[in-house]
């Protein structure tokens, strides 16, 4: 589904990402774990195609496509989809009007399906009618983030913190959401839908399974495994701590 | 104020220049040839229709309570539909009704300056809407003043009241021909919303590059009255200043101003709406969406003064500058004469921000698609008040004219 091969991104002339490789196949669900500033936002934002992540080096190819210079829309109809941590706040541009969009409708009504599809995230016509993360709480945007990608159905979705500054409660919606978006109900040779997971704390992933876990550190994938193992890792022992683990028990495979 | 001291003031004022705005040259402009009457809208002449349809106006008169178009300086039509309304030319009224000379110049001084001054001395018509007590006028009323002619002054004072507990809807249109390379509309209006009663009013200016545009409008809204405005302006003009002032006098007396402006081109706007709070418990809302393009000059002014025990008041104004060479002041005003009042302002002018086009591209918007619908989201001014079905026609208008434009 998604490959990316040696891949160097600068923001502003800073060189955020090194030669970073990372292959998600068909129905996989991969989870990304790091410290904050250690280039996991850039590296979605540079899957999405935004203008500011310049690659100078390396490229990405999703469903045997190059897309390493496609415009955004190019790639989110390629089947590309992203869940945004600080979605912008847009006036005048209701959340019912994101979600046609996102169904790819011309429609200025918000109708039945679209209220159906509000009501299994506890969402509200009132809520559908206000301006897009215009004074939205963190699980607000969160559920309005999912519910958008609902109406998308992306083959492919990057998540950016879907767990920060959601209640107990609400987390363990959108992971249930998550898990259905991705196919995680599926038997794993029905999956076809796939996935990269960003978090900091983890928190998310007691209600979502993933197939693969990386540590991320300084622009670079520092380690990878099992989703349980480096989630204990990372929660008991930190990131770094993790990573040194991590190639401990790679250099005890390798004897 | 007799008709004689009336003209007595109005000459000396015929050389005042207005407080804001660039200086007109009036003598630049005539009244033109007289124009026949219609025998119903679709008889005007197929080259205007359209100009027509761009300033709100329904041809076949459907869902409309009453009609009136006026071309250059001739009313052409004017029909009524419905019981309870008056419609007609203010010429007209004046002779129908002893009593509407006492509404002539109560809320816009004639001396304001030396345009309500030529109003007074060489008026030439403007409309008379009228809802009699207790009558809801729920289907809209339709207006439209056309210029069809170059060089033409059109220079009408319109006088619009509505009765005790009465309803009145009106849409407006001030439009002009695609071959007019100059003209001037000069446009008194003044409102009175009696005890209880209610005017919306949404205006649709369709002007053009060559369009010099003066209004002048006030408004007396008495006891529990309620006054909305929606303005929208979306095309070329060449220079318009206007501002509009409600006066709440009565107790718990309501205005609403909402502002819809597009500037593009050469174009040179000083707009605002200003709320005199002087009834007990008044209350009064000035929402303007301004978006400046090309060389565009805007200036988008609010002002609300509190006199009256009570009174709250808020103005919102928001810019969005698409040109480095486009320029907009905002500049909302408040004014506290007592203690117990509740007056605030907000103003932003912005651009359009990067991330939400991304965030639109994002959802599989390309990049132009996510520009238009972030300018349509701006100018998305909930227009409340309205009956349903006017609500619906006035978004369909909006609509339109951004179309028009993007």
């Amino acid at each position: 589904m998604l490959e990316i091969k040696d891949l160097t991104v600068e923001v502003e002339g800073k060189e955020i990402i090194r030669d970073l490789n990372l292959s998600i196949e068909e129905g996989e669900v991969h989870v990304l774990f790091g410290p904050n500033g250690c280039g996991k936002t850039t590296l979605i934002m540079t899957l999405l195609g935004f203008p500011s992540y310049k690659v100078t080096r390396g490229f990405i190819t999703f469903k045997g496509v190059d897309i390493t210079n496609l415009p955004t829309n190019e790639r989110v109809k390629l089947g590309m989809g992203m869940s945004f941590q600080h979605p912008p706040e847009i006036r005048g541009v209701k959340l019912g009007d994101m979600v046609n969009i996102a169904q790819g409708r011309k429609e200025d009504e918000i109708d039945e399906d679209v209220i159906a599809l509000a009501k299994r995230l506890n969402i509200s016509v009132d809520f559908l009618n206000r301006d897009v993360n215009l004074g939205f709480s963190g699980g607000e945007v969160k559920r309005s983030e999912i519910l958008q990608l609902l109406a998308q159905a992306p083959d492919f979705i990057l998540f950016d913190e879907p767990d920060s500054g959601v209640d107990v409660e609400n987390i363990e919606l959108i992971g249930r959401i998550m898990s259905e978006l991705l196919d995680r109900n599926k038997m794993p040779s029905k999956r076809e839908k796939s996935g990269l997971i960003i978090t900091h704390s983890g928190s998310i992933m007691r209600h979502i399974k993933a197939d693969r876990a990386h540590v991320m550190l300084g622009g670079r994938i520092a380690c990878s495994g099992m989703p349980d193992e480096v989630t204990r890792n990372v929660m008991e022992t930190g990131f770094e701590r993790c990573v040194e683990l991590c190639v401990r028990s790679n250099e005890v495979g390798a004897e | 104020m007799t008709d004689k001291e009336t003209i007595v003031r109005a000459e000396r004022a015929k050389t005042k220049k207005a407080a804001l705005g660039e200086d007109i040259a009036i003598e630049d402009y005539i009244t033109g040839n007289e124009h026949p009457s219609l025998n119903s809208l679709d008889e005007f002449p197929a080259e205007y229709q359209q100009d027509l349809l761009d300033a709100g106006i329904e041809p076949t008169e459907k869902d409309r309570s009453g009609s009136f178009l006026q071309r250059d300086c001739s009313v052409v039509f004017s029909t009524v539909k419905y019981p309870g309304l008056e419609l007609m030319s203010t010429t007209e009224a004046l002779k129908k009704h002893e009593w509407l000379k006492e509404y002539l110049w109560k809320a816009v001084p004639v001396d304001q300056d030396k345009y309500t001054a030529e109003v007074e001395l060489g008026q030439t018509q403007g409309y008379f809407i009228r809802s009699e007590a207790g009558k809801k006028v729920t289907m809209p009323v339709q207006s439209c003043l056309f210029i069809s002619s170059d060089k033409i002054g059109q220079k009408v004072h319109n006088i619009i009241i509505a009765e005790e507990n009465s309803e009145l809807h009106i849409i407006t249109g001030c439009s002009v021909s695609h071959a007019v390379n100059s003209a001037l509309h000069l446009g008194v209006s003044e409102f009175y919303v009696k005890k209880g009663a209610k005017i919306t009013f949404t205006m649709i200016h369709n002007w053009s590059r060559g369009m010099e545009v003066r209004p002048r409008s006030a408004v007396v809204i008495e006891d529990d009255g309620a006054f909305i405005s929606n303005y929208i302006l979306m095309t070329p003009v060449k220079s318009l200043q206007m501002y509009p002032t409600a006066y709440c006098v009565g107790k718990n007396a309501r205005a609403t101003f909402q502002t819809v402006i597009y500037a593009q081109g050469d174009t040179k706007i000083d707009s605002g709406s200003r709320a005199v709070l002087r009834g007990e418990g008044s209350r009064s809302e000035i929402i303007s969406r301004v978006i400046a393009t090309d060389n565009a000059e805007v200036i988008a002014r609010g002002d609300v003064i509190g006199e009256g025990a009570n009174a709250k008041g808020h103005i919102e104004c928001r810019g969005l500058m698409l040109s480095d060479t486009a320029e907009i002041d905002s500049i909302p005003e408040l004014k506290a004469a007592r203690k117990d009042l509740d007056l605030s302002h907000e103003a932003a002018i912005g651009k359009v921000a990067e991330e939400e086009i991304q965030y639109l591209m994002a959802r599989g918007l390309s990049e132009e698609e996510a520009t238009s619908v972030i300018i349509r989201g701006f100018l998305n001014v909930d227009i409340t008040g309205l009956p349903d079905a006017l609500a619906r026609e006035t978004k369909k208008m909006f609509d339109m004219s951004l179309e028009k434009v993007m």
